[in-house]
């Protein structure tokens, strides 16, 4: 299986934010995508998902298991979110619906893609929870985003972007809004779980560190193309364009 | 607060929406018509010289009361009386509220108890309800019912001007001020105030409609305007008595619904050219 | 860390207990507040009708009377007027925590009487009116929050500028003119027939109460009498509902959780429900709270075109009569109607929203 992304265009109100963005995910790995903000990761991986601002039109070819998603109608784009590609947000503080149940959030998409009944669901939910290594699952099953801190919080958001075995998983700075603590915890958890599940993972971010911990293959994007792809090693240790240098050079 | 200058900048572009422009025509035909009532009516607005309960028809355009007065002549003069009394209401509210609550947000400690204590003890009461009791309480005379309006009306503008006050008065530049030595006087008039005036002024357009319902409301109750004074309120409720002469009250209520849309159209046209963060706290008390 | 660490009941419910303390304490302090407001609204209507230059006495004596000043001094001591303003003011509460508002000096019946006959009659209008408005004003914010820019959203905007500018007497009397006298579609003033009479009071409410009975010729009178007054009335609510609808809507829309939702594929109408309109759903709650007050303003002015026999016809006459005891009545019972509907809306606030209920 492999996950592509082909000449992809987003224009919005005339002024092209993505001018053709090629990128190639891996079953198993980890693809880093790199830049400055404002560079269009984001715009890349909501394109993906069709999740574009208003007025925004994408073009191109965003390839999975044979299938472009961009030709496909809202309708059958609903099957593949969440349930084939799943997304994880900057800051679980608001990606997580507050008032819904941690139960209610993990079940919800369980129960409409796969068909499961409350009772499965639920269970499988726990499973989820301590498979991200919530303690006490069954328990944090009925309470509310609110009482956990952040990094559980982005745990569980994990766990939500789980829950229906997608083969692709987007992870859009899953670690920015986290203290520097709880960041390395994420991380080994998103390595993890891609070794362990066998995920190809787009994991975008502005930190070379993260990158660099983590990411099988990095690609660096600058005003939406990607100027620079290839394996960590070759493109963090000896980048071949300049702006990757650059980028590298302003690391502490 | 500090985009408000930029925001009113923007405002030519907000004018030129429909809204704005059929706002601004219908509120300067409505002053016209008031400076220029005795070139444009076609008749005495007391004169009972008319037949009876008359439609619409030439002559008398809008037909004529019970009494035999040109009901087009009474809505023309009527607007000599409603637009000036909800200018002076409007203003004096700002002026009474905008303090009050500047003075609370201030100050803070036991002005701010006191005074916001009282505007919720003004809101806890149906509005026009507390304006019935004092205008009843007071007598029944034009002058009353603006009286009777200003005790409920204040306390909005108290409210918001609390907010932007506790919201500028938190911000660097007032307190660097502060820590320069510079008195709370001139604080209040130098960094406080003209970021309050717009969000207030704002308000102030949307509330003339509201206090034009309330002082229509109170004539039509006869607590307002008296018998031969041709005010609109009054004239609808004469109307009740003849409702199968349609045009007794309609045209009055015409009147009224035009003058209050067109504040509306302007106040929201206004709020629009805002800044977000400005729209919000207006937002909030935006009833 | 096994998913079957399933805590004991009696801890699972000591935990929800603790958590939940802080929504009592939240509720209880809202209700001393209440409770402190009451007594300031006795306190207000006192003053209010007290301080004023209106003379009540003239107002309730006849001339003749007038000049006769035993009667005079007589009428003053029956009312307590003889007394200081502190001392009147103590007499008064005294008697309203018995549960004696005193007697109307113009229905010359005890106030409580008198309120709890006009009450319930207008908590059924202003209680129709609400239901209506809210259910019309939330969906018509809906749609013009999703079909944002769109000819819908320019409809219903300019629509619901047109319904907060209405002057309610007159669209009253007009709506009265054009469904009843005109087009006979509604039935005339009043709360039912006069042919077929109320029914056996129980709830006050005449639709509630002929169901009770079984009565469905007089349920079909009094719902038929409801429906106009109703709609006017809530007219102005609509439009203020979906002017605030649709800016609370929209402001969601664009939050983060809306988007994560989509991302996850859930179906749109789940979207609409459960995370667009659920998240609006508390400054619409908060403005359907103020907005009842509102309402509550508008039925002196529709009462009156209606003949609608509640308590906006009531604080009508009492306050063109000055009469004191009523006047004070109709402030206490609105001011507490006023507090209950806080009340409610706090309350709703913890059922919608887990982060004010649970720490």
């Amino acid at each position: 299986m492999t996950f592509t992304i082909t000449e992809l265009r987003v224009t919005i109100r005339g002024t092209e934010i993505l001018r053709g963005v090629d990128l190639d995910v891996q079953k198993g790995q980890v693809h880093g995508v790199a830049g400055e903000s404002g560079s269009g990761k984001t715009m890349t991986g909501l394109a993906v998902l069709g999740l574009l601002p208003h007025g925004a039109v994408a073009s191109g070819r965003v390839e999975l298991a044979g299938r472009d998603l961009l030709g496909l109608p809202d309708k059958d784009l609903g099957r593949v979110r969440g349930n084939e590609i799943a997304m994880v947000f900057q800051d679980p503080a608001t990606s997580l619906h507050p008032m819904l149940s941690v139960g209610r959030q993990l079940t919800e998409h369980m129960r409409s893609h796969l068909g499961l009944s409350r009772a499965e669901a639920r269970e499988r939910a726990a499973e989820l929870l301590a498979k991200v290594r919530i303690p006490g699952p069954a328990e944090a099953l009925t309470r509310y985003p609110h009482q956990f801190s952040g990094g559980m919080r982005q745990r569980i958001a994990i766990a939500v972007a789980l829950a229906c075995d997608p083969q692709v998983l987007i992870a859009d700075e899953p670690t920015t809004a986290l203290d520097v603590t709880v960041q390395a915890g994420i991380l080994r958890l998103l390595r993890g779980l891609c070794d362990e599940l066998g995920l190809a993972i787009m994991l975008i971010t502005h930190d070379l560190g993260v990158m660099s911990a983590i990411a099988d293959e990095v690609s660096v994007m600058r005003s939406g193309a990607v100027v620079e792809s290839g394996p960590r090693d070759t493109v963090l240790r000896a980048p071949s364009h300049p702006y990757t240098r650059s980028l590298l050079e302003a690391l502490p | 607060m500090r985009r408000l200058p930029q925001a009113w900048r923007r405002l030519p572009e907000a004018w030129r929406r429909p809204l704005a422009v059929t706002g601004g025509i219908m509120a300067l035909a409505w002053v016209v018509i008031a400076l220029a009532a005795p070139l444009l009516a076609p008749h005495d607005p007391l004169a009972q010289d008319l037949p009876r309960l008359a439609g619409p028809g030439p002559g008398h355009w809008f037909g004529t009361d019970q009494l035999g007065r040109d009901i087009l002549s009474r809505v023309v003069y009527g607007a000599r009386v409603s637009l000036p009394l909800t200018l002076l209401l409007v203003a004096l509210s700002v002026l009474i509220g905008g303090l009050l609550g500047a003075i609370a947000g201030y100050f803070g400690r036991w002005a701010d108890e006191a005074i916001m204590r009282l505007a919720d003890l003004v809101f806890a009461f149906p509005t026009i309800i507390l304006a019935m009791v004092v205008a009843a309480a007071l007598g029944p005379s034009l002058g009353n019912a603006v009286l009777a309006v200003l005790v409920v009306a204040w306390a909005s503008y108290a409210r918001v001007s609390r907010g932007l006050v506790l919201a500028v008065r938190g911000q660097e530049y007032v307190l660097s001020g502060r820590l320069l030595g510079f008195s709370t006087w001139r604080s209040l008039r130098v960094d406080v105030l003209p970021n309050v005036t717009g969000p207030i002024l704002v308000l102030a357009t949307l509330d003339m409609g509201t206090a034009l319902l309330l002082l229509s409301g109170l004539s039509f109750l006869g607590l307002g305007a008296k018998p031969p004074s041709a005010e609109w309120g009054a004239m609808v409720a004469s109307g009740v008595e003849v409702f199968d002469s349609w045009w007794v009250a309609t045209f009055p209520g015409l009147a009224i619904l035009t003058v209050v849309l067109a504040f509306n159209f302007l106040g929201d046209t206004l709020r629009d050219a805002l800044d977000p963060r400005t729209a919000r706290a207006i937002k909030e008390r935006a009833l | 860390m096994s998913p079957t660490s399933v805590p004991s009941d009696v801890t699972a419910l000591r935990d929800r207990v603790r958590r939940l303390r802080p929504f009592a304490g939240f509720l209880a302090r809202r209700v001393l507040i209440a409770v402190l407001l009451a007594w300031g609204i006795t306190l207000v209507t006192f003053v209010l009708t007290n301080m004023v230059p209106g003379d009540p006495v003239a107002a309730n004596l006849g001339q003749r009377a007038l000049g006769d000043e035993t009667i005079v001094a007589q009428w003053r001591a029956e009312h307590g007027l003889d007394k200081s303003p502190p001392e009147q003011y103590l007499m008064h509460l005294q008697a309203l925590l018995h549960g004696d508002l005193g007697m109307s000096q113009q229905s010359h019946r005890p106030v409580g009487d008198d309120l709890a006959e006009f009450v319930p009659a207008t908590l059924e209008l202003a209680g129709v009116a609400i239901v209506v408005s809210l259910v019309l004003g939330v969906a018509f914010g809906m749609i013009a929050a999703l079909r944002r820019d769109r000819p819908a959203d320019h409809a219903l905007r300019m629509l619901s500028l047109i319904g907060i500018s209405v002057p309610t007497f007159w669209l009253a009397l007009l709506a009265f003119y054009v469904f009843f006298y005109r087009l006979q579609l509604t039935p005339g003033s009043g709360r039912v027939d006069p042919g077929l009479g109320a029914p056996e009071s129980v709830t006050g409410l005449h639709t509630v109460d002929a169901a009770l009975a079984g009565q469905w010729d007089v349920f079909a009178s009094a719902l038929g009498h409801l429906i106009l007054p109703a709609l006017v009335l809530s007219l102005y609510t609509i439009a203020l509902l979906t002017r605030f609808t649709r800016s609370a809507v929209l402001e969601v829309l664009g939050q983060d959780h809306v988007r994560a939702g989509r991302a996850k594929g859930l179906p749109r109408r789940v979207i609409l429900r459960s995370y667009v309109l659920r998240s609006a759903l508390v400054p619409i709650i908060t403005v359907a709270g103020l907005a009842f007050g509102s309402l509550l303003s508008g039925t002196v002015l529709v009462e009156a075109i209606f003949a609608w026999p509640g308590i906006g016809q009531y604080a009508y006459k009492s306050a063109t009569t000055l009469d004191l005891p009523a006047i004070m009545g109709v402030g206490l019972v609105v001011g507490i109607v006023y507090l209950v509907i806080n009340l409610i809306v706090d309350v709703l606030y913890g059922v919608i929203d887990p982060r004010v209920r649970l720490r």
